[in-house]
């Protein structure tokens, strides 16, 4: 079997993440504070690395109902959190029906249909399901708060999959699993790189009204940190030329930063501190996923504008 | 056999389709005696109380349900008695020579573990009802076996009363401290009305109007 540029990418992921957890290892024997989070972290991170890893090298297919599954736990987790009003579970039973719908035009290629059937069929379609139950106590909220979620849940991540089906170009031979792969690594990079510099120079707090833990230090550590690997990477996996993988590069980890807090400003105000407890460490897979549900659209539709 | 196999699919189930957010799953009863007490919101409370017991367990663990509606046709009584491994208690009392609670006394004796649901029927879902007093009867005529209260959330919104459709949530199960008989009936049943109580507030949970 020979080595492809995305083998070597998934190859230096697994290293990344060796690396990472032979210093957590030595962290925790040597500091005297309580660790805990962080190895708890750092094991998950090993068994969300290895199901994407798999599912990669499987087939496309995989893929694809891999992130179908993510949306649906993530709906689910959504709709578990925030206030449902007894009359609309018929509608909340549509609305998870529309994750296979979805998912099948990304598996079609049928990027018409994928681009409008959330925001236009499924946005009109569940404000009509929830009406025929006729109590039109809560209507708005109901339908503001079930659309809101579908979009964060369902048509922002299947972004991530439809990216898996664009095909190779003249620039790169790692086509659209090139893409994803430095989507979701860039993505997850940038959590881990704010998380870090926050935690290690974080003084000056951004929005102490949302995110407390938020820190300009941070933000620019982690963004700067992002920027650089993007430039080093890009010409790997993407077809991207310099320009574009710097608009990439700062793309990625400002978008990032949005949909953290943007989930933050809704765990806030529902009063949870984490959307779940599927994630040993992390939290829910929401609290996971959260800076994908900007990235993934933002950066596909970069890409399509500038490559397909 | 059949009960184990219907059990890993009902374990597989509620892993995807709901997925359980369980807290102290360590004071789960592994043998009995015992009692488990929770509240009652759906068809899924028993399978899923069922599904967080290892299945080597599962044929000491017993639900206690009522005659008259899980026993009322053949199909149902055979399914209720061999898959569900329900103990059938009748809830009218037409024949007043016999104790209702019977079989759980056969049951506790023979060190299984009874699943009681002290409300009776589902009622509402996600609202509970005042607790009704035979657990206290078990509870005084067994008094070496621990009443296990466990308090669930969601069930009722993935599948009422009255529903077919299942929708899926999030569920949570709160385990309590088991509590022992120590005497009295008001005081034993103010005590695990009160450990109630406490597990329901322990999490507040989103709306559901």
């Amino acid at each position: 079997m020979t080595l492809h540029a995305i083998h070597w990418a998934l190859i230096g992921i697994w290293g990344l993440l060796a690396a990472a957890s032979l210093i957590v290892y030595v962290l925790s024997k040597r500091s005297d504070k309580d660790l805990t989070e962080l190895v708890q972290r750092t094991q998950s991170w090993w068994v969300m690395v290895a199901i994407f890893t798999l599912a990669f090298l499987v087939s496309n297919t995989i893929s694809i109902v891999v992130f179908g599954l993510i949306s649906f736990l993530a709906l689910k987790e959504y709709f578990s959190m925030i206030p449902t009003r007894r009359a609309d579970r018929r509608v909340l039973f549509w609305a998870y029906l529309s994750i296979p719908v979805q998912y099948f035009w990304v598996y079609d290629s049928y990027y018409g249909m994928f681009a409008v059937f959330i925001p236009v069929y499924m946005f009109l379609f569940l404000p009509f399901a929830s009406l025929l139950s006729q109590q039109t106590d809560g209507f708005l909220k109901s339908v503001g708060t079930l659309n809101w979620g579908l979009m964060l849940c369902v048509f922002s991540i299947s972004h991530a999959a439809f990216l898996l089906i664009l095909p190779a170009t003249e620039g790169s031979s790692a086509g659209g699993a090139g893409l994803l792969l430095f989507l979701v690594f860039l993505t997850q990079f940038n959590d881990v790189a704010q998380y870090t510099w926050g935690k290690m120079f974080g003084r000056r707090k951004i929005i102490p009204g949302v995110s407390p833990n938020k820190t300009w230090e941070g933000f620019l550590g982690g963004v700067g940190t992002t920027f650089v690997l993007a430039i080093v990477t890009a010409p790997l996996v993407t077809p991207f030329s310099i320009y574009h993988a710097a608009a990439a590069g700062l793309l990625i980890p400002v978008a990032g930063f949005i949909g953290d807090v943007t989930v933050s400003a809704l765990k806030r105000d529902l009063g949870v501190k984490d959307t779940g407890s599927l994630i040993p460490g992390h939290g829910g897979i929401l609290d996971r996923i959260d800076s994908l549900t900007f990235t993934a659209p933002l950066f596909f539709h970069f890409t399509r504008y500038f490559y397909y | 056999m059949l009960q184990k196999a219907f059990y890993i699919f009902i374990k597989i189930a509620v892993l995807f389709l709901l997925g359980l957010n369980v807290r102290r799953k360590e004071l789960l009863p592994s043998d009995g005696p015992a009692i488990i007490v929770a509240n009652h919101n759906s068809h899924l409370d028993t399978m899923v109380l069922m599904a967080l017991m290892p299945l080597s367990k599962l044929k000491d663990i017993k639900p206690v349900a009522a005659a008259d509606y899980f026993f009322s046709s053949p199909w149902k009584a055979w399914l209720s008695e061999h898959v569900l491994g329900i103990i059938p208690v009748e809830r009218k009392g037409a024949d007043r020579t016999a104790d209702p609670l019977e079989g759980c006394y056969q049951a506790l004796d023979n060190n299984q573990v009874l699943i009681l649901f002290p409300e009776g029927s589902r009622g509402t879902p996600e609202e509970m009802t005042d607790l009704k007093k035979g657990i206290s009867y078990l509870a005084e005529r067994v008094p070496t076996a621990p009443v296990v209260p466990i308090f669930t959330h969601g069930l009722g919104k993935a599948l009422p009363k009255g529903s077919f459709l299942l929708v899926p949530f999030f569920c949570d199960i709160f385990v309590g401290e088991p509590i022992t008989w120590a005497g009295d009936r008001t005081e034993f049943m103010n005590g695990l009305q009160e450990r109630f109580n406490q597990l329901s507030s322990e999490k507040t949970f989103a709306p559901w109007e």
